[in-house]
C-alpha cells in the first residue's frame, strides 16, 4: 500500500498536496499531526489477567487503522500509532495515557477495557484534553467532553433484553448473579427498577462474587430452591469458565432454564466451551454470526489479518468503531483539534458498522440495536430477536438509579 | 545512647551526596514534568525500601506486607482529597450530591462516620502516620510477644495483605472497590494536577525522603540499631542478655510500618490515585524486591533499587509492550542469583575497595594515618 502511494504522489504532486489540508489549519493545539501522518495512541492490556479480554479489541483498531491507511487515511494523512501497554493495573492505565498525551502528543487514544481502567484514564484526558475511545459496554453514570463511548451503556443493553425474556418466556422471577465491581452492581442495580417497576416481576435472589472467583456451587444450589424463571448474570472474565461448568454439572439445562447473560460474547465462550452455555441466551449489540454484508467484510478482514481461529465479540467489533468514527469525525470537522472533535461529535454517523449502523448522541454515547442471540454449540450465537430501532443511550436513566 | 561521632561514614557520605545531587539537582534540571512525576511515583516505593532496610536487613524481619502500610497510608490521603473533590458543586449530577462518586454509585446515601474526620488535614496526617503505626503495632505484638518469627511471620503478613484487599474490594460502597479512589484534584484548595504543582510536590517528597534516611541512619547509629543486628545474628543471646527482643521487633516493624505510610501518602499526592492493586500480595513482594535488589543492608542501596527497577519497568513496557514483564523476571533472577546483596553489595565488592585504594594512596603520601575508613568504628 505504502509502495503504490509513491508513484501516485510523484505523478500528482500538486493534486496530491491540494487534498491535504496544510498542518497548521488542522493542528492549532500542537498535535503530533505532520504533513504526511497523524498519531493515535493504543492503551489497552497486553500483558495480566485483562490480556486475554484487551487483545481483540487491540486487533480490531490495528485492522480499523490499517483500512484507513489503506483508503487514503485522514485529511491526507495516514495514521501511525504508538502502543502502550496498561498490564491490567489501573494506574499504569493513567501513567500511559499520561504519556501517551504529554510526550507523544496523541490526537486520540483508542483504549481502556474495564472501568476500573477508564476511571482512571478520565481525569487524565479530561486535564491534559485528549480524546478518548472508549469499547466497552460499561455501566453509564457518565458522560465526558473527552470520552466517545462506542460500546452501549447499562439501559441500553439491558432493558430491551429484559422486556424480551418478560415476554417471550411469560418471565416473573428473576435471579442475579454478578462479579464484585461497579459495573454488575449497577447493571443489577437498573435491572431490578425495570423488573420490579415496569415488568411488575420479582427479584428472588442477588449475589456478587469476587472478581476471578471459581466457586458458584452454593449459589447454584439456591437457584435449584428458588426456581427462578431467568438467571440474569454478569459474571466477567475467567469466573465465566467455572460458573457455567459448575451450573452443567450440578444438572441445571439452560435448554429448559432461561439464562440471560450481558457479559458473556464470543471471546468468552473461547474458554468456556459452547457445549457448556449453549442455550444460554446474552443480550448485547453484536454477534459475530450477524447477516449483512459491513459484518461479512469485518469478519473476513478480521480473520485475514489475525488468523481464522480468531473470534470477534461485542467489544471487538466496538473497539473496531473507535477509528472509524474519529476519521469521520476529524473530517466532519476539518480538524484534528480536540475542542472541534467534541464538538463535531454529535450526529457523526458510520454506516460502515458491522453491526449495521451507529450515529453519536449528544451524550458521546452511541445510537445502537440491542440484540439478543442464543449460544450454539460451536460457540457462536444465532440471532434471536433485535430492537426495530436504534435505542437512545441514557447513562443517567431517570427513575433507574 | 552514646550515637558515633560521625554521623555518617566516608561512603555513606558520598552515597548522601550523589543521592542528594541526583534527586534535587540532576533529574530535575535534565528531566520533563512527565517524567519527573514518575520519579516523584518510584521514589513513594522509596519509603517502603528504607523501612524495609531497616525491618529487614537490620532486624532480620521479613516482611511480605509492606502494601498493607503503604495502602493505609494513601488511603488516609486518598480520602481527604476525595472529600474535598467531592463538593456539592463538583457532584451536583449524582442522586446524592456531596459524596464521594463511588458512594453515590452503590446507593449510600450519607457519608459514613469513619468519613467523617478526613475532612479535616490535620487529622489525615496524624492519621497517616498513626493508623499503620498502631496496626503494626497489634499485629508485631501479637507475633513477637508470642515468639512467631522468620517464615511464619512472613505468611502472616502475606495474609493480612490479602484480606486488606478483600476488605477494600468487598466494601466498594465505603472504599471505592476496585477501582480505588480517582479524580483526586486539590488539597486545601491548591490544585496538586497542574505542572507547577507537581514539581513542588517531588521536592517535598524528596525532603520527606531525606528526613526518613536521616531518621533511619540515626537508629542505625544507635545502640538500638546495633541491638537490631544482633538480634538478627543471634536472638538468644539477645534475649540471654536482658534485652526484650520482642520490643525491639515490634519497634523495627512499627518503623517500617510508618515509612511505607508515608510513602503511600506521596503516593496518594503525586499519582492522585490510589486502588486496592498497591496494597496485595503481588505490589507488597514487589516492594521486596526493589529493596532486594538494591541490596537490603544498605540504606542506599534500596533507595537505588527502588528508583532503578521502576525505572526499567517503566522504559521495557513503553519498547516492548508485549514482552517486557519476561526481561524484568530476567532481570530479577539475575540479580539475585548472582549478586545477593543486591546492587549495594555490588558496589561495595567492586567500586567501593578501588576508591578506598586510590584514597588511601593519596592519604598515604600526604602522610596521614587513618585506621578506621571504611567502616564506623564501634563506638562507646
Amino acid at each position: 500500500m505504502g509502495m503504490a502511494a509513491v508513484p501516485a504522489i510523484t505523478m500528482l504532486p500538486r493534486a496530491s498536496f491540494a487534498q491535504a489540508p496544510a498542518t497548521s489549519a488542522v493542528n492549532t493545539t500542537g498535535l503530533a499531526v505532520t504533513d504526511t501522518e497523524v498519531t493515535v495512541g493504543i492503551l489497552h492490556s497486553a500483558t495480566g489477567t485483562m490480556a486475554i479480554s484487551e487483545t481483540g479489541s487491540i486487533q480490531a483498531e490495528k485492522l480499523a487503522i490499517e483500512q484507513i491507511n489503506a483508503a487514503g487515511g485522514v485529511l491526507g494523512r495516514k495514521i501511525k500509532f504508538i502502543q502502550e501497554d496498561g498490564a491490567s493495573d489501573w494506574p499504569t492505565f493513567a501513567e500511559k495515557a499520561k504519556k501517551l498525551l504529554v510526550n507523544d502528543k496523541v490526537a486520540a487514544i483508542m483504549g481502556c477495557w474495564t472501568s476500573a481502567s477508564r476511571k482512571a484514564v478520565l481525569p487524565v484526558v479530561e486535564q491534559y484534553n485528549g480524546m478518548l475511545y472508549y469499547p466497552t459496554f460499561y455501566e453509564g453514570l457518565e458522560q465526558s467532553k473527552n470520552v466517545i463511548y462506542t460500546g452501549q451503556e447499562a439501559t441500553q443493553q439491558i432493558l430491551a433484553g429484559l422486556n424480551w425474556i418478560a415476554k417471550e418466556k411469560g418471565a416473573k422471577s428473576f435471579f442475579f448473579i454478578g462479579s464484585d465491581y461497579i459495573w454488575p452492581r449497577t447493571s443489577n442495580k437498573i435491572a431490578r427498577k425495570h423488573v420490579e417497576n415496569v415488568l411488575k416481576g420479582k427479584v428472588v435472589g442477588e449475589e456478587y462474587y469476587a472478581l476471578g472467583s471459581t466457586q458458584f456451587n452454593s449459589v447454584i444450589n439456591k437457584i435449584k430452591l428458588t426456581k427462578p424463571d431467568v438467571i440474569f448474570t454478569d459474571v466477567v472474565g475467567g469466573s465465566n469458565v467455572a460458573f457455567y461448568k459448575q451450573l452443567k454439572a450440578a444438572g441445571v439445562d439452560l435448554a429448559k432454564q432461561p439464562l440471560l447473560t450481558i457479559s458473556v460474547t464470543e471471546d468468552e465462550i473461547d474458554g468456556i466451551g459452547g457445549e457448556n452455555i449453549a442455550g444460554a441466551y446474552a443480550c448485547m449489540k453484536y454477534f459475530q454470526s450477524l447477516d449483512n454484508a459491513n459484518n461479512k467484510a469485518f469478519v473476513s478482514a478480521f480473520k485475514k489479518m489475525w488468523g481464522e481461529k480468531t473470534v470477534i465479540g461485542d467489544v471487538t467489533q466496538a473497539a473496531y468503531l473507535g477509528p472509524w468514527l474519529w476519521k469521520l469525525t476529524v473530517e466532519k470537522a476539518g480538524s484534528f483539534d480536540v475542542d472541534k472533535i467534541a464538538a463535531a461529535s454529535p450526529g457523526v454517523e458510520f454506516k460502515g458498522a458491522p453491526e449495521g449502523y451507529v450515529r453519536i448522541h449528544e451524550n458521546h454515547h452511541l445510537w445502537s440495536k440491542t440484540r439478543v442471540g442464543r449460544a450454539k454449540l460451536d460457540g457462536q450465537f444465532e440471532l434471536i430477536y433485535e430492537t426495530a430501532d436504534l435505542v437512545e443511550p441514557d447513562p443517567f436513566p431517570k427513575g433507574y438509579q | 545512647m552514646v550515637i558515633n561521632s560521625r554521623f555518617f561514614n566516608r561512603s555513606e557520605l558520598m552515597g548522601f551526596i550523589a543521592l542528594a545531587a541526583v534527586l534535587f539537582v540532576i533529574l530535575p534540571l535534565t528531566l520533563d514534568v512527565f517524567r519527573l512525576n514518575l520519579v516523584a511515583k518510584y521514589l513513594t516505593y522509596a519509603f517502603v525500601a528504607l523501612g524495609l532496610v531497616l525491618c529487614w536487613g537490620y532486624g532480620g524481619i521479613l516482611s511480605l506486607g509492606q502494601g498493607v502500610f503503604f495502602g493505609l497510608g494513601g488511603y488516609c490521603m486518598a480520602m481527604f482529597l476525595k472529600l474535598e473533590a467531592s463538593s456539592v458543586e463538583n457532584t451536583k449530577i449524582q442522586s446524592t450530591p456531596g459524596i464521594p462518586d463511588f458512594m453515590d454509585w452503590n446507593q449510600i446515601t450519607a457519608l459514613p462516620l469513619f468519613w467523617q474526620p478526613f475532612h479535616s488535614l490535620t487529622f489525615t496526617i496524624l492519621a497517616i502516620i498513626l493508623v499503620p503505626g498502631l496496626f503494626a503495632l497489634i499485629i508485631g505484638t501479637a507475633m513477637f510477644k508470642r515468639r512467631v518469627g522468620g517464615t511464619y511471620f512472613a505468611i502472616i503478613t502475606q495474609a493480612v495483605a490479602a484480606i486488606l484487599t478483600i476488605l477494600i474490594v468487598g466494601q466498594q460502597g465505603y472504599t471505592g472497590g476496585i477501582n480505588g479512589m480517582t479524580d483526586l484534584r486539590t488539597l486545601k484548595g491548591w490544585d496538586i494536577r497542574p505542572d507547577h504543582a507537581k514539581i513542588i510536590l517531588y521536592f517535598v517528597e524528596v525532603v520527606l525522603l531525606f528526613a526518613c534516611i536521616g531518621i533511619a541512619q540515626f537508629i542505625r547509629l544507635t545502640k538500638l540499631g546495633r541491638i537490631l543486628v544482633a538480634m538478627r545474628e543471634q536472638e538468644d543471646r539477645v534475649r540471654f542478655s536482658g534485652y526484650s527482643v520482642a520490643n525491639f521487633k515490634i519497634f523495627a516493624f512499627c518503623m517500617a510500618a510508618v515509612f511505607a505510610a508515608i510513602g503511600g501518602a506521596m503516593f496518594a499526592l503525586n499519582v492522585g490515585f490510589m486502588s486496592p492493586s498497591f496494597v496485595g500480595i503481588v505490589p507488597s513482594i514487589e516492594m521486596v524486591i526493589y529493596t532486594a535488589v538494591g541490596g537490603r543492608m544498605s540504606i542506599f542501596g534500596a533507595i537505588w533499587g527502588a528508583i532503578l527497577v521502576n525505572f526499567a519497568k517503566t522504559s521495557l513496557s513503553e519498547s516492548f509492550p508485549q514482552l517486557w514483564l519476561f526481561g524484568l523476571g530476567a532481570l530479577f533472577i539475575a540479580v539475585v542469583l548472582a549478586f545477593p546483596n543486591g546492587l549495594s553489595g555490588l558496589w561495595a565488592d567492586y567500586v567501593q575497595p578501588r576508591i578506598d585504594r586510590l584514597f588511601a594512596s593519596r592519604k598515604a603520601k600526604a602522610g596521614w594515618t587513618d585506621n578506621s575508613v571504611a567502616d564506623g568504628a564501634p563506638a562507646e
